[in-house]
């Protein structure tokens, strides 16, 4: 076995052990034990549904939204060979955001139960579009972070306006908490809305790895080697704007873990940026199921927002990375 | 159509333009099997544009290009890739990888998608550590070589691909003598052993020392295609490079030196 193939067993049990774990945690435990008799006979008694209408989905959710943001992250850095890139600095995760905004002004999510997920995802392809014809022009690092910010700020603006316009105090708190991102209260419905999407965008990103080890040596010598650079790129936009745009859709917006995971993982397991992936999607899961733990914790008094830890826990890793990857950058 | 004819790399009127500007003009030129070919020409002369439009990442506007009798354009990209390896200009290495990580990415045209390499793959890379002189560099970082090592590791993963024919475009920019002789070596080695190389160069000595041909451009022009001998004549050079050339020999060695034209050169 790899060194690399073994530390992805290890990132898999520790995901495994970590989502017991959250199954069991929380205002009534579930021990182990327990969980087995649920599970190996079907019956309606509070624990069986604690665990499943409860909190199975949302660990699975939790999995599935880590996986897709830690996947895109590490595709959008190779792709863009920028250690800073991820679905939120580039403003695709606001623009779902935005998208998802709009459905819940204008009531549609009432009406029609795709309208958030239709309308987070319109807003992800926006924005990555708008950043792939940039690109496509000038693909400096700093150009990319520059209309990303952009996007973004421009996003965060008009989320602002929506805000400010909100009908009703309700669709106003709706927005707000919809925004801070959560898995709590989601149900296995929600799960199977965004699994179709996620699953095909995870399927456009997976096998773009070596495409991405070819263009960390230039785009030209990329094509030379008989890469399809447009193919490539147009796999990860197209596969974050609707993996990203379905997660943001039922989750809300949930920050750092796209951009921390690949650091993460190019420590962890290798460097190239094709061969961090999978570990990538991973070590997302991992990462946003410990998140969802501490949300649950009772030091505050009231369940934090998932957004909120990630991006206490995501900010300072930001930093970090700014400061130590500087030489890489240039 | 000859047998010599069908053999090695045919350009043949070939017109490119970007935009409103005319980059190639009627450009045709043939490699053969065990030449080095040098393409110069001053700047701005269509030297790159020429080593693109050979290896397809720019849009032809007339023109054919043909490797052995087969039309380039016709070709899938990864079969043609595995005919052409291209060494672009100060190549650039975006993480910090192996050098033989790097070097490995030459064989990805061999490989499908999920494809890891196999035996002939390790064998080639191996070939391309020995040739280039980067074995004991395979476990460096390539963001912690020197510009004469990192030369080399491109160079190791251009000839990994295994590509008879190689195109570089200026291989020697910014290496210090020493490196420029020791990578005009692996040029010629290659062509001599394995195919036939095109390289870019701007050292009109280094051009003369060991190319078997070259090929001069002047604003997209063929101006003309014959041994350095006829090509760095008196005319040439005050034409295309707007200089005057001395050329002399000890017998052993050609020297060349340029220096202004009795006019002068312009501020």
């Amino acid at each position: 076995m790899t060194p690399n193939s073994r530390n992805q067993l290890l990132c898999l049990i520790a995901l495994i052990i970590t989502g017991i774990f959250s199954l069991s945690f929380g205002r009534v435990t579930i021990s182990p034990a327990d969980m087995w008799v649920s599970l190996t006979t079907p019956s309606n008694s509070p624990h069986a549904i604690i665990l499943f209408e409860l909190r199975l989905p949302r660990v699975l959710l939790g999995m599935m939204v880590g996986a897709t943001l830690g996947l895109a992250g590490a595709a959008l850095q190779g792709v863009l060979r920028n250690p800073l890139a991820d679905p939120g600095v580039i403003g695709v995760s606001s623009s779902a955001a935005l998208g998802a905004v709009i459905a819940i002004h204008f009531g549609m999510v009432a009406s029609w139960s795709l309208a958030l997920p239709v309308f987070a995802m319109t807003g992800a392809l926006v924005a990555t579009t708008f950043l792939l014809l940039v690109s496509a022009r000038d693909s400096s690092v700093l150009m990319l972070i520059l209309v990303g910010i952009g996007i973004s700020s421009l996003a965060t603006a008009l989320i602002s306006l929506v805000m400010n316009m909100a009908a009703s105090p309700m669709s106003l708190r709706d927005m707000i908490m919809w925004l801070l991102g959560s898995l709590q209260n989601r149900t296995m419905t929600d799960l199977m809305m965004a699994m179709p999407f996620i699953l095909i965008g995870w399927f456009m990103m997976i096998g773009v790895g070596q495409g991405l080890n070819a263009i960390s040596v230039g785009e030209d010598t990329a094509r030379t080697l008989g890469i399809n650079l447009r193919g490539l790129k147009l796999r990860i936009v197209v596969g974050t704007a609707i993996s990203v745009g379905a997660a943001v859709s039922v989750c809300g917006s949930i920050g750092f873990i796209g951009l921390v995971v690949p650091h993460i993982t190019r420590v962890l397991f290798s460097r190239e940026p094709g061969a961090i992936l999978i570990p990538s999607a991973l070590m997302g899961a991992l990462l946003l199921t410990l998140a969802d733990v501490i949300t649950r914790l009772p030091f505050a008094g009231a369940p934090l927002q998932l957004g909120v830890v990630t991006a206490l826990i995501g900010a300072p890793c930001f930093l970090y990375i700014v400061f130590h990857t500087r030489k890489d950058m240039r | 159509m000859t047998a010599y004819e069908e053999t090695g790399l045919h350009i043949t009127n070939v017109n490119l333009t970007i935009g409103d500007a005319s980059i190639l003009k009627n450009v045709s030129a043939t490699v053969q099997p065990g030449e080095i070919v040098g393409l110069i020409g001053p700047n701005g002369a269509g030297k790159s544009s020429l080593l693109k439009s050979i290896l397809g990442l720019v849009k032809l506007k007339s023109g054919t290009i043909k490797l052995n009798g087969h039309a380039l354009s016709a070709m899938r990209s990864k079969d043609r890739a595995k005919l052409m390896a291209y060494a672009a200009q100060g190549s650039p290495l975006h993480w910090p990888l192996n050098v033989e990580r790097v070097i490995a990415l030459g064989r990805i045209p061999h490989l499908s998608s999920w494809q890891k390499p196999g035996d002939i793959d390790k064998t080639e890379i191996e070939k391309a550590l020995d040739v280039t002189n980067c074995q004991h560099l395979r476990g460096r970082s390539v963001t912690t070589l020197s510009g004469g090592e990192r030369a080399r590791v491109l160079l190791a993963r251009t000839i990994a691909t295994g590509a008879p024919y190689i195109l570089a475009d200026e291989p020697v920019a910014s290496l210090d003598p020493f490196h420029q002789l020791q990578v005009m070596e692996i040029l010629k080695h290659h062509a001599r052993s394995r195919g036939a190389v095109l390289v870019v160069l701007h050292d009109l000595g280094l051009a003369a020392r060991y190319c078997d041909r070259l090929i001069l451009l002047h604003e997209g022009r063929l101006i003309d295609q014959d041994t350095p001998d006829h090509i760095l004549n008196a005319q040439n050079m005050t034409n295309a490079f707007r200089v005057a050339v001395s050329r002399w020999t000890d017998g052993k060695n050609h020297f060349l030196s340029t220096h202004p034209l009795p006019k002068g050169i312009p501020a």
